[in-house]
């Protein structure tokens, strides 16, 4: 244990950084690219703007790295307390996109605030876990770091931006890494298949599975049986015909009109290419069409005709499966699976309880992100519309981003020394 | 510690993993085991369709319809969407030459790669139905429907003006114009071009491997709808204008009438006229240089574009300022004295009347000479700086001098001239000259220059008894029928209404009286007031005449001008005045002898003209 030990920065997570932000532009300035205007820099332009962003992400990278790493730790609360007032804020005087008010003007820029919200909660959540007295096994525990993540996701709903409220449940990863029980993501899942199933097939068919696998369960898999066995099998399989039972009640009454139909193309319950399954048609006939290799830089034309809607923000990802091929996205892809890999190693790695939880937040929310994103443009998530991030084009994005990961990369330089 | 959970970091990057293996599986399946979409891509197109509103209508003052619209279709292409193409198939379709063919498309992709531009314009119906059983296998090819300009009377080329293809400057000018696109290039065509033209609509079409539409894009979600163009209701008399044409054939000059209490415009002349469906379509082109290339300048409006020396109509106005200035009376009387100024022969003229109805020349000498001599300076040549300003200032309010605010395009509009002292000091020297260097404007000869149209403002003017309405070429427009503020205001000369009553008993001398020069104006029953006016000219001499009818609560004020008509005005610029009169008021000539004989006559070498194009259908719209 050395005090004066030098920083040292992650350089392979700083360059998996600049490597995909770069790219990112790449792909921005095709997606917007017209022969007949090819300034790179130009800030009518959506490129030409980006650069302006990337130039300003950059300079905030570097003074993050510079600041103390127990700033953020102390400050923690208060930054929280600011983003929440800016997110309330914008209920009352924001700009109206979509039925709902997300954006607040601020010259010509439009600053999201719900894009700030994500690396806030995480630094409050990770400050509230790793106070001395802290038990995480408590109910008291769990509820009070659920609130926190839940009053920004609620505020974010209000302006009806679903897709970024969504991101608040990857704080279950975190959560899980310090001890909550591993139910939580089992219990997530088997709802999500029952979900999709209720919907597909009939629902009577759907109890009789459901029936048999908990026989089975009881029968084959379990030695013992004992009575509370039974009753907890019991309680399993109704609170599963209930939730059967309340998929049609939640997908016609709780689901907006839209939502339904994104879920029902993507379950093929709908053929609607081009109405609601546009977008995602589009999307996969962009992407399939670019083949191994791609068709070249410049050189796509699905997303040169602008067939595909939003193809400089969420469906970035087309430019990229039809201009790069499958070797471009492929390698895209696994470009974010190493820096979500390596980011739990070096949570794993610090040794403060505040930094490591910050630190899976980190990777869970780029996840959730790639997730959605990705999942979305390859048609196999319904349409959700958030960025790919540090990728899609957005000012408010990138530097919410480029926040999130630089703080922590910060904590990490710093790991030896004992907060 | 909760480090006893470490284990759990394997989970977690369990799920990354999967998740981004999951995504490459996918991704392989879309990209490299399914050619589905690598078909689709190459399918599929987006055709940008631009919606034409329906240019507005133009009709007379009668309602009758003058310019309406009927349907035409070109072929685009989106150069970047051209694929496959068996290129000699696709010639003989469109019966066009493989050369033709890689010239346009040339232009086509230099104007844009991406965006449709005109590959061939206006084909005909037939060539429309057999291009419909082809189009599947022209891809990035298409028909787009607009429409064409039809004058469903062979009259007023000049005053309506004619459409053609926006040029660069236009596109320069103007964001809302796209390459193909048709804009007013001149008359009324060109100064109602935005209340004509309405806003263009925009359609985006989803196009599938056969080139069929299946589809709006996006459900329609970025289209527009156009807005039709707004009608003009003209202030045209349709017969009286093309009466008008007719007895100026073979003639070059113009004709404006004027209907005095409102300032509308009933009919505005230029000879040599054409056919306005000449420059309509296909055939514009070549009309158009032929046109353009004859010397007689068929397509100038000389109404407003020509300035000529007005001649001895001038004296109406000489005479009435004179009066108001007080320098003469209306029984002043002036010995035709031929040593000052050229005169024909006659009896000396005793009063204004007179004066004006035998236009003695020496009379008008004196009358001016009056007014530039004021005596207010010892010196001849001050002196006749302040009499020229002052004469200047009345001039200026007649209208002369200056453009007429009509509504015609400004551009080539001539404003005459009505010289100043300034004019004068440039042109002499500062004092350099006086009342005998400048007199010959008196007569309307030397220096001032005035346009048809403020002929026959002038005329309005006197049959206003002091003041015009500013003449215009429209009455309102639109379904709310919007009319113009400037044409509602009444223009003073600021002269007193007795002294235009003594100029009106020589007009109507002149017409009626033994001795007066403008009697072949004469209408049997009514009471003609009139000026002839000659002006002298290198070849042979202009004939002007101005005149207005009823003499009380007047209908009509017109100017007639007929360009090297030998003669003098009361030759042949008054019987047509006389006919168009009687025309407007009675309904009908009864005179036809009169009137066989002036249609006929051809004062000046006849010109070649295109030939009038035959009419298709004369069928009127309701
Ligand atoms: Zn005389």
């Amino acid at each position: 244990m050395n005090p004066i030990e030098r920083k040292k920065y992650d350089w392979l997570a700083i360059g998996l950084y600049l490597g995909i932000v770069i790219f990112g532009w790449l792909n921005i300035y095709s997606a917007c690219y017209d022969p007949e205007h090819a300034a790179i820099f130009d800030l009518t332009l959506q490129h030409g703007r980006q650069l302006l962003w990337i130039a300003m992400a950059l300079v905030l990278a570097i003074v993050i790295l510079n600041v103390e790493p127990r700033f953020f730790a102390d400050t923690s609360y208060i930054i929280y307390l600011v983003v929440i007032a800016l997110l309330v804020l914008t209920l009352f005087i924001g700009n109206e996109t979509n039925g709902g008010k997300s954006w607040i003007k601020i010259g010509s820029f439009k600053l999201q605030s719900s894009e700030f919200a994500k690396f806030a909660t995480a630094l409050a959540i990770a400050k509230y876990i790793s106070a001395i007295d802290i038990d995480i096994a408590k109910f008291r525990t769990k509820a009070t770091a659920i609130a926190i993540a839940a009053i920004p996701a609620g505020l974010i709903l209000l302006q009806h931006d679903t897709g970024s409220a969504l991101v608040f449940a990857s704080f279950i990863l975190p959560m899980f890494r310090e001890g909550t029980s591993g139910m939580v993501l089992i219990v997530g899942l088997v709802a999500v298949v029952l979900f999709v199933l209720a919907l597909l097939i009939n629902k009577y068919v759907l109890i009789g599975i459901v029936a048999a696998c908990c026989l089975f369960y009881l029968f084959v898999w379990l030695n013992k049986r004992t009575r509370r066995n039974y009753t907890n099998i019991l309680a399993v399989f109704v609170v599963a015909v209930a939730f059967i039972f309340s998929v049609d009640m939640v997908f016609n009454h709780v689901l907006e009109s839209h939502q339904r139909e994104r879920i029902e193309v993507l379950l093929g319950k709908r053929e609607d290419l081009l109405g609601a399954g546009y977008n995602v048609h589009q999307s996969k006939i962009a992407i399939g069409s670019g083949g191994f290799v791609g068709k070249g830089f410049l050189r796509g034309t699905v997303t040169k005709a602008n067939f595909v809607p939003e193809q400089d923000t969420d469906f970035i990802f087309c430019t990229v499966g039809e201009e790069w091929g499958f070797l471009g996205s492929g390698l895209l892809i696994a470009a974010y699976v190493v820096l979500l890999v390596h980011l739990v190693s070096m949570a794993e790695r610090q040794r403060s309880t505040f930094a490591r939880f910050y630190g899976y937040s980190v990777a869970s929310i780029l996840f959730f992100h790639l997730m959605v994103n990705v999942g979305m443009v390859l048609g196999l998530l319904p349409v959700i519309g958030i960025p790919l991030p540090f990728f899609s084009y957005g000012g408010s994005s990138l530097l919410a981003f480029t926040f999130l990961l630089f703080i922590f990369i910060r904590q990490d330089a710093d790991k030896n020394q004992l907060l | 510690m909760s480090n006893k959970y470490a284990d759990r970091n394997r989970v977690v990057k369990t799920i990354f993993i999967v998740t981004g293996a999951l995504f490459i599986v996918r991704l392989a399946m879309l990209q490299l085991f399914d050619p589905k979409y690598r078909e689709l891509a190459e399918q599929q197109s987006l055709r940008p369709v631009t919606q034409y509103p329906a240019r507005g209508f133009i009709y007379d003052r009668h309602g009758e319809l003058l310019v309406h619209n009927e349907a035409i279709y070109d072929l685009m292409v989106i150069p970047r969407m051209v694929k496959g193409l068996d290129t000699n198939y696709f010639c003989d379709a469109v019966g066009i030459t493989r050369d033709d063919f890689d010239a346009r498309m040339k232009k086509a992709r230099t104007y844009s790669p991406y965006s449709p531009s005109i590959f061939m314009k206006q084909i005909s119906k037939e060539e429309y139905a057999r291009w419909q059983n082809k189009a599947f296998r022209f891809k990035g090819f298409y028909i787009s429907q607009r429409t064409l300009r039809i004058y469903d009377r062979p009259i007023a080329a000049q005053v309506l003006g004619y459409v053609g293809e926006v040029d660069q400057a236009d596109l320069d000018r103007d964001p809302y114009y796209r390459m193909g696109d048709y804009i007013g290039k001149s008359g009324l065509e060109k100064s109602y071009e935005e209340v004509l033209r309405g806003v263009k609509g925009k359609k985006i079409m989803h196009v599938d491997a056969l080139n069929r539409e299946i589809g709006p894009y996006q459900n329609g979600a970025l289209d527009t709808l156009p807005i039709e163009g707004c009608n003009l209701y003209t202030t045209l008399d349709a017969d009286l204008q093309q009466y008008a044409e007719e007895l100026m054939a073979n003639k070059r000059g113009c004709v404006v009438a004027i209907e005095p209490s409102s300032g509308e415009v009933l009919a505005m002349v230029s000879a040599p006229c054409y056919d306005p469906n000449l420059l309509v379509g296909r055939i514009r082109g070549d009309n158009y240089r032929a046109l353009n290339a004859n010397i007689a300048k068929p397509m100038q409006n000389r109404a407003l574009m020509e300035q000529y020396p007005p001649g001895s109509i001038f004296k109406v106005a000489q005479a009435v300022v004179a009066l108001d200035l007080g320098v003469i009376q209306p029984n002043t009387g002036f010995v035709c004295d031929k040593s000052l100024v050229g005169c024909h022969n006659h009896p000396s003229a005793q009063t204004v009347p007179d004066a004006i109805k035998m236009s003695c020349n020496p009379y008008f000498y004196q009358v001016y000479r009056r007014v530039i001599q004021q005596n207010h300076d010892k010196s001849a040549n001050r002196d006749s700086q302040y009499g020229l300003t002052v004469w200047h200032d009345y001039m200026l309010r007649f209208g002369f001098g200056k453009q007429l605010d009509i509504d015609l395009p400004k551009g080539g509009m001539a404003s005459g001239n009505i010289p100043d002292t300034s004019f004068y000091n440039r042109w002499y020297g500062r004092r350099r000259w006086n009342f005998r260097t400048i007199y010959s404007n008196s007569i309307g000869q030397g220096e001032v220059a005035v346009v048809p149209l403020q002929m026959a403002n002038l005329a309005a003017t006197v049959a206003n008894r002091g003041y015009y309405i500013t003449p215009h070429m429209v009455r309102f427009y639109g379904p709310d029928s919007v009319r113009d503020e400037r044409y509602t205001t009444r223009n003073e000369t600021g002269i007193g209404r007795q002294h235009f009553e003594v100029a009106i008993r020589g007009m109507y001398g002149a017409v009626h009286e033994p001795g007066g020069t403008g009697h072949r104006a004469d209408v049997p029953g009514l009471d003609v007031c009139g000026k002839t006016g000659t002006a002298e000219n290198k070849g042979n001499d202009h004939s002007v005449f101005i005149a207005f009818a009823p003499r009380e609560n007047p209908q009509i004020a017109l100017a007639v001008y007929v360009e090297n008509a030998a003669g003098g005005g009361g030759s042949w610029a008054a019987p047509i005045a006389g006919l168009l009169i009687e025309r407007y008021i009675n309904g009908e000539v009864k005179r036809k002898d009169v009137e066989r004989q002036y249609r006929e006559a051809a004062p000046c070498q006849k010109l070649p003209l295109p030939p009038h194009k035959a009419k298709k259908s004369k069928k009127k719209r309701q």
